[in-house]
């Protein structure tokens, strides 16, 4: 079907239609998990640490028990002893801490109460005593501290994991360079800041079985963790995932609200909701790692690189949760961009007493993209080359493999750069600046602003990201993603499919895509998602997978309908099944259409000559996982691309920085609707811009600096400048109609964009984000002293990394002429 | 202590009896199953449960109903009138304005009450307006894109 889509004309593909939901979010009916009202329903509350790091002596409920209004109180005595993670080999959380608690903000006692007031009271009246132990809060001290340790397992003391990948000899490659820099750079951590806070309502009856409604983007791993948690058979428990008030990966995990709430209702025999506040969100978190970072790449004269060397030490916070994927991201998608032969990575993941930190938008990537795009910037400046130009010019070749084995389909990036160059006015503005500059200044940027003191500056930077990754968080043989297709004889179609919409639109893609497919209007589909006991599985709402994998499924659910009615329509037209189009809700020959039969005609016909109608479809992605430890992170069905041109302001009396205008191209595949996947991009890219300029989860004297929307700053409509996207498609073979992600990868370049426009407007270097006023007047006094401009992390940790595994680079090697996929 | 009040929402009168602490947030979502307000953050940072009372947008987590006995309070669910969506619902919708949707009703009334003020407003007074409410998901764009094609259709006669 993806092949030869192009071909087509499409209905309902390529259309700018209103998602399925839209209609019921503009009237505030969609029901959130915390708009759930059931009847009896008592309110939870958790208590949480006021530690970062401490042993616990005692936990005393019977004050707190005694309140009146009060139906249960809980810690971790109350559960089964088992320790849980996302992954397999990181099982080190616990619902309700009962030895020790890692972080401010663990969870060590519950309460279901007739109301949240007295709930919150009861909290206040359990009585917990601690040991405190000395809390660790950065790399650097917990490196220092092996004495003190967070956790007993991981690669060494307060060391979570440590990973080592050798492709080819970087060594060798450097000596054979016309330029080899290093550079060090720091990201800092950052949340995902969802506007729905986490909530869940729990209901276990009477016949022991239990329904959990959640705030989550991963139903299925919540089910999974479930029955482990509380010790009971998954085949008993349901898990519903509400639709989503905004996930960025953050609803990622099974979390401490949603045990407790499932524990509190099996003993009370009550729902019980569990509601976080702002405040606990912040400790929630699984956010984007702060990253400390050392690379080394070569260059030749024209800007073609040589080889790479990247180190990264992740500050993972008091937790495993996705770090162990996180610490391989931070490396492993880099080689995928541009040409780079050989590559060497390193990285080690450190445990601290602060929020664990996970999967946000970009997972592990933006922070090497930030060191590597910023890099290739500075390189073209000692080279120079017009940094756009020098991009375009080391474009990775599509259908190949990358140095670490990953296989590359499509590339469209070459075309994203003409587009924002083109749009942008790049080639004259970028080029105007400089030459401007040389002549008047020893700075490159900044001279066509109205203020001597305000400098206007361009930067450019690109990425690539994976469109769904290639393996499922536990290792299995199973679909990432099934659908089942049940038609009705009214014509309306039920798409059952564990995909959870958290804003990006999947429900609409399951409708869009049977609706192509059978001819019918997105409206006649009816989709039922997220539901472990009506739905087959969907991995989750994360690594962009979701309208690959779920598209795909689809796809081949909708095709098997068709096929049956094809049969039935074509025994009543006396005609060749092959000869009937599917339109305007009717099948029938093209050349005859007076004689097209209506689609619920056409159904009763299938479903007289087949039985029930309903059909499934099953997705995994091709199997091509490296074949060396660690093959298992990076492997996608393909990779999306973006280029980014940031045109800004930047003032040399305050520091402040204003944005002017984004340009985004994006190489999509194929948009399937080009208005959501416009916003994917949009929302993106405004995350990218938070990212560096102003968010940042900080710490002070152990606790968290800012935990509320106060005074945890994100954009908001003044800072946020005008976005230009541009949609490039590229029809790639692996994808539903060849289409590709657009949720997260045009993060990306937009923070070392902005990196680069700033040092484009007054010269400085800022090589950490998010990049402050106070950063800019640093450097600019740095410039003044006659000092190298550049601000940002001066030294890197003691650490050994593991000995590599070494691996010959598979670069430039075709890819597989046809990807073998399971189940097809 | 209970307080019993009436209060004005979407033109229906409601006797409620509830503690006098309790947020006007709390007493629509939880007394009158008024679930389309949303709460962002409950201490007044980000917009996300704005209603609004007399035509103006409030903050309902730091309004208290006690105060607002003669007033006409407005949520998300008194914008349609008779079945007929209010153009900013209709150009919502049809623009993709919201994605997770959570930000969205409180966009929505901040929104109705800048065109019953400016019913042509730029785009720069357009974000003035909106620039207490916090979205995550769409970078605000097809939210600023939404209102202007509401202002537009409302300006123009049908």
């Amino acid at each position: 079907m993806s092949a030869d889509a192009g071909k087509h004309e499409f209905a309902v593909i390529g259309q700018p239609l209103p998602k399925i939901d839209a209609w019921a979010k503009v009237v505030g009916e969609t029901k959130y998990a915390d708009d759930l009202f059931l009847p009896r329903m008592a309110y939870g509350r958790l208590l949480r640490s006021p530690h970062g790091h401490a042993r616990i002596t005692r936990v005393d409920t019977a004050r707190a028990r005694a309140l009146p209004g009060v139906y249960a109180v809980i810690s971790g005595a109350d559960l089964p002893r088992v320790r849980f993670g996302i992954l397999p080999v990181s099982q080190d959380e616990e619902a309700l801490c009962t030895e020790k608690v890692r972080m401010v903000g663990d969870a060590v006692a519950a309460v279901a109460a007739v109301d949240e007031e007295t709930a919150e009271h009861a909290c206040r009246l359990i009585d917990v005593d601690y040991e405190p132990l000395r809390a660790l809060m950065s790399i650097e001290e917990s490196l220092a501290h092996p004495e003190v340790r967070i956790h007993e397992y991981g690669d060494g003391p307060n060391v979570h994991k440590n990973v080592s990948l050798q492709f080819g000899d970087v060594e060798a490659a450097f000596a054979r360079s016309d330029l080899v820099r290093e550079d060090v750079f720091f990201f800092e951590g950052n949340t995902h800041l969802p506007m729905e806070q986490h909530a869940a309502v729990a209901a276990a009856g009477p016949d022991g079985k239990l329904t959990l409604w959640s705030s989550t983007q991963t139903p299925h791993y919540v089910h999974r963790l479930l029955a482990k948690i509380l010790d009971m058979p998954a085949a008993h428990i349901r898990v519903v995932a509400t639709p989503v008030g905004g996930g960025f990966g953050g609803k990622l995990d099974a979390f401490a609200h949603e045990i407790a709430a499932c524990r509190l209702s099996q003993l009370t025999g009550r729902p019980v909701k569990i509601a976080c506040s702002r405040e606990e969100v912040f400790y929630i978190h699984r956010g984007r790692h702060p990253v400390l970072m050392w690379i080394k790449t070569g260059f030749t004269r024209s800007g073609e690189i040589t080889g790479c060397h990247l180190r990264t030490w992740l500050d993972g916070g008091a937790y495993g949760s996705y770090g162990v994927a996180s610490t391989f991201y931070t490396g492993v998608i880099n080689p995928v961009t541009y040409r780079m032969p050989v590559y060497k990575f390193e990285g080690a993941r450190v445990f601290t007493n602060k929020p664990p930190c996970g999967p946000k938008r970009g997972h592990g990537t933006p922070q090497p993209r930030f060191a590597l795009e910023c890099q290739i910037d500075k390189a073209a400046e000692q080279l120079g080359l017009d940094p756009a130009e020098m991009r375009k010019r080391i474009l990775a070749e599509p259908f190949t493999k990358t140095a670490n084995h990953l296989t590359v389909t499509t590339i469209g990036l070459g075309e994203c750069i003409d587009r924002v160059v083109e749009a942008s006015g790049w080639r004259t503005k970028w080029r105007g600046f400089f030459s401007e500059e040389a002549t008047s200044r020893a700075r490159p940027g900044g001279a066509t602003a109205p203020s001597e003191k305000k400098r206007r500056g361009m930067g450019i930077a690109c990425s690539a990201y994976l469109t769904g990754a290639g393996t499922a968080v536990y290792w299995n043989h199973m679909p990432h993603s099934g659908v089942i297709l049940r038609a009705d004889r009214s014509g309306s179609v039920a798409v059952l499919c564990g995909a959870t919409d958290i804003g990006q639109g999947s429900d609409s893609i399951l409708a869009y895509l049977p609706a192509e497919i059978l001819g019918i209007d997105p409206k006649d589909v009816h989709v039922h998602p997220a539901d472990t006991s009506l739905t087959p599985v969907d991995l989750g709402s994360y690594s962009s997978r979701v309208t690959l994998m779920c598209g795909m499924a689809a796809i081949q659910a909708s095709q098997r309908l068709r096929e049956v009615i094809a049969q039935a329509v074509a025994r009543k037209l006396a005609v060749e099944p092959g000869a009937l189009a599917f339109r305007d809700r009717k099948v029938g020959v093209a050349a005859d259409w007076e004689r097209a039969v209506d689609f619920p005609q056409a159904v009763e016909l299938a479903e007289a000559m087949h039985g029930v109608l309903a059909f499934a479809g099953s997705y995994a992605p091709p199997r091509r996982a490296g074949k060396y430890k660690g093959g298992g992170v990076g492997p996608s069905p393909c990779y999306s691309y973006s280029a980014c041109v940031v045109e800004l302001t930047v003032d040399e009396e305050t520091g402040e920085i204003e944005l002017h205008d984004v340009w985004i191209g994006h190489d999509i595949g194929r948009a399937l609707n080009p208005l959501l996947a416009e916003g994917q991009v949009e929302g993106s890219v405004y995350m990218g811009i938070g990212e560096a300029l102003m968010e940042g989860q900080v710490f002070r004297k152990g606790v968290h600096k800012n935990p509320s929307l106060l005074e945890y700053k994100s954009p908001t409509t003044l800072e946020t400048p005008e976005i230009h996207t541009f949609l490039v498609e590229t029809n790639d073979p692996e994808g539903p109609f060849g289409a590709k992600e657009a949720g997260q990868g045009p993060l990306l370049p937009v923070i070392p964009a902005i990196a680069n426009a700033v040092y484009h407007a007054v010269g400085v270097r800022c090589d950490e984000v998010p990049i402050t006023p106070e950063m800019i007047l640093k450097g600019l006094e740095l410039r003044r002293r006659g000092k190298p401009a550049r601000v940002g992390p001066e030294r890197i940790p003691l650490f050994t990394f593991k000995a590599p595994v070494v691996v010959e680079s598979a670069f430039g090697q075709p890819a597989d002429a046809i990807a073998v996929r399971p189940f097809q | 202590m209970k307080a019993r009040l009436s209060l004005t929402v979407n033109g229906e009168t409601h006797d409620v009896l509830v503690p006098v602490h309790k947020t006007l947030l709390e007493v629509l979502r939880e007394d009158l199953g008024l679930t389309g307000t949303k709460h962002g953050c409950e201490l007044g940072e980000c917009g996300t449960c704005t209603v609004l009372v007399d035509e103006v947008p409030v903050l309902s987590c730091l309004a208290l109903p006690a105060d607002l006995a003669d007033a006409a309070i407005t949520t998300v669910e008194g914008m349609a009138e008779g079945g007929r969506l209010h153009p900013l619902q209709q150009a919502f919708a049809e623009l993709g304005a919201a994605q997770c949707g959570y930000c969205t009703p409180g966009i929505l009334l901040t929104a109705q009450a800048l065109l019953a003020d400016r019913p042509s407003p730029t785009r720069q007074e357009i974000k003035e307006a909106l620039a207490g409410n916090l979205c995550r998901c769409t970078g605000y764009t097809k939210i600023l894109d939404a209102v202007e094609l509401a202002a537009l259709r409302v300006g123009v006669p049908r």
